[in-house]
């Protein structure tokens, strides 16, 4: 970091200490002219915002009735944490990512073997088409579950009427699990593929060395996946979780599109996002706000402590 | 690798080509439903109907599409070019320059992207009704640069770093300008980082929702993908879910060019950096 300490020819030479020193700072000072405004409006749109959002959580302030609002310290949390709506979302919000995250690492490293192992004549096919469900928006992705699910246009309901407690009226809609499983599937569906491109790339890091070496010496391909491929591939698979994580715990587009938060699958994005702009309730929204950027950085902060997830190494720093 | 083995890879392959494309095929399938068609619980139009397409783009919901459509490239084209011409400075500082706070500006770009989106709406939603930028181009330009800048900083430092500098020197020894060496040798290399970090910020912006649906009210600003969220049809007896499916095929088809063209460097730009390589 200090690069003045680097350089011992500048105690023994003050002339040159002093220009080298110059130069040292003229390059931190162009460092920060040319990083400085990308740094400045990041935290203006974010840090700022969320300091906001701490100050109005602190009011009993709705936009319609703004004579009215007053200061009422940590009772807009008081009032969440005590609500079982909030229980509610925010259970359904551990739930998805819990499930979407798992199916998704499984999924995505199945997805992951088959690209390293296809011929190569297929490969560039599948690099191609993987980035198709990443590259559909949301809002689109979760409008073609919905369609084929629901009871009006959907084809599921005729095409799997064998299975018992499907028929043509089902509503996967209508209940909190059948809703919550459509959500997921959409979910999977759109972001399995970004997990496997962040897998294959570490798959692609194990020396292929190590894999010869236990086949030689007679290892299962079992064996090889779980003490040879998967230890090697520990920091692409910690990085790809985090992310994913972190990205499916602010769900919204697919409630949103689907249910409208019906039948207990709102989820913690929805509560904020409802009494925000629906019920403009600005206090009480922004305690919900600050309430899941905390979710946030403590499911971050478990991460890099406790899985030890070195991001900075991970991201080749 | 055994005949059977390859075989089972190709099969693998191909379940992952349906597993792809399969939700795509569909919703394009519907969009060439007739309304008469639209409940026949099959997967494919009896009769392949352009009515849907004539609706959003002539039609009644024309006056809901279209403006959308045009903000949403406005918008995210605008958002895009802003934050790859700031990542650009902030990349090459990062990967050339020794400072102090580098580490802290990477930290934050990746604070900044994870950071939840609906956490930075409350606030902004407040705060551009009392300034006047709720429901403007302005007013999700610059929240969209919580998404895009990120992205950037990350993807292109990556790239940045990459880049044999010292040929910029090798070049003015043999004889080029500085301006020549940075034009003829460094752009070239430069450029292709910069257009695929260009492309993943457009398909973030591109795909936003929350700060489409929650800072906008009309089609002064409104994005497609909230139009799309608040579509409802042209009557209540007619189902929306036609001309929204034709409305997600025309939202769709610009970023799967985009793929299909570009598809090495995409990759390389989501994964370049992302694992020590």
């Amino acid at each position: 970091m200090s690069a003045t300490l680097d350089r011992p020819t500048s105690a023994i030479d003050p002339t040159r200490g002093a220009r080298l020193n110059e130069k040292v700072r003229a390059e931190r000072r162009l460092g920060w002219y040319l990083a400085g405004p990308a740094f400045a409006v990041m935290l203006l749109v974010t840090a700022y915002p969320i300091i906001q959002a701490v100050y109005d959580s602190l009011f009993d302030y709705r936009l319609t009735d703004p004579e009215n609002s007053s200061f009422v310290g940590l009772g807009n949390y008081g009032v969440i944490l005590t609500d079982p709506v909030w229980w509610t979302s925010f259970g359904v919000t551990v739930f998805i990512t819990v499930v979407t995250v798992a199916v998704e690492l499984v999924l995505g490293f199945a997805l992951a073997l088959v690209m390293l192992n296809a011929l190569r004549g297929l490969r560039p096919v599948l690099r191609t088409v993987i980035l198709i469900p990443y590259a559909v928006i949301t809002v689109v992705s979760a409008f073609a579950w919905q369609f084929a699910f629901s009871v009006e246009s959907g084809f599921v309901n005729s095409w799997f009427s064998w299975i018992p407690g499907v028929t043509a009226e089902t509503d996967w809609f209508g209940t909190q699990g059948a809703s919550l499983f459509v959500i997921c599937l959409a979910e999977i569906w759109k972001t399995t593929p970004f997990i496997s491109l962040l897998l294959l790339a570490g798959l692609a890091q194990v020396p292929d060395v190590l894999q010869e070496a236990a086949k030689v010496d007679g290892a299962t391909w079992w064996q090889r996946l779980r003490r040879v491929t998967l230890p090697n591939m520990k920091a692409a698979i910690m990085v790809a979780v985090l992310f994913r994580t972190l990205d499916a715990f602010r769900v919204f587009d697919s409630v949103f599109v689907m249910t409208a938060g019906a039948n207990g699958t709102e989820t913690v994005s929805f509560l904020a996002y409802r009494q925000t702009i629906e019920r403009v309730e600005i206090g009480l929204g922004s305690a919900v706000s600050v309430l899941l950027f905390l979710s946030v950085v403590l499911i971050s902060a478990l991460f890099i402590k406790g899985f030890k997830v070195d991001l900075s190494q991970a991201r080749g720093e | 690798m055994s005949t059977r083995e390859k075989v089972g890879w190709g099969i693998g392959g191909l379940i992952i080509i349906i597993y792809c494309l399969f939700p795509v095929a569909w919703i394009i399938s519907l969009s060439f439903k007739s309304s008469d068609d639209i409940s026949n619980g099959q997967f494919l139009p009896t009769v392949f109907s352009g009515a849907n397409y004539e609706q959003i783009l002539v039609g009644d919901a024309a006056g809901l599409f279209l403006p959308a459509l045009v903000n949403s490239f406005g918008i995210c084209l605008i958002a895009t070019f802003i934050s790859c011409l700031l990542s650009m400075f902030a990349a090459y500082a990062i990967a050339r320059l020794d400072f102090p706070g580098k580490k802290l500006i990477l930290s934050t770009a990746l604070a900044v992207a994870i950071f939840p989106v609906i956490s930075i709406v409350t606030p902004l939603f407040n705060l551009w009704r009392q300034i006047g930028l709720y429901n403007t181009w302005p007013g999700l330009i610059i929240p969209y640069l919580s998404l895009t800048l990120p992205i950037s900083i990350w993807t292109l430092s990556a790239f940045f770093r990459e880049i044999p500098w010292e040929m910029e020197q090798a070049a003015q020894v043999d004889g080029a300008t500085p301006w020549q060496a940075f034009r003829k040798v460094i752009v070239p290399l430069a450029a292709p980082g910069v257009f695929t970090t260009a492309i993943i910020a457009f398909f973030l912006a591109w795909n936003d929702f929350v700060y489409g649906i929650s800072l906008t009210s009309t089609e002064a600003a409104r994005p497609v993908p909230a139009a799309l969220g608040l579509f409802s049809g042209a009557s209540q007896f007619e189902s929306p879910n036609g001309p929204i499916a034709a409305a997600a095929v025309i939202v769709t088809i610009p970023v799967v060019l985009l793929v299909l063209l570009f598809q090495r460097r995409i990759v390389a730009g989501l994964t370049n950096g992302a694992v020590k390589g």
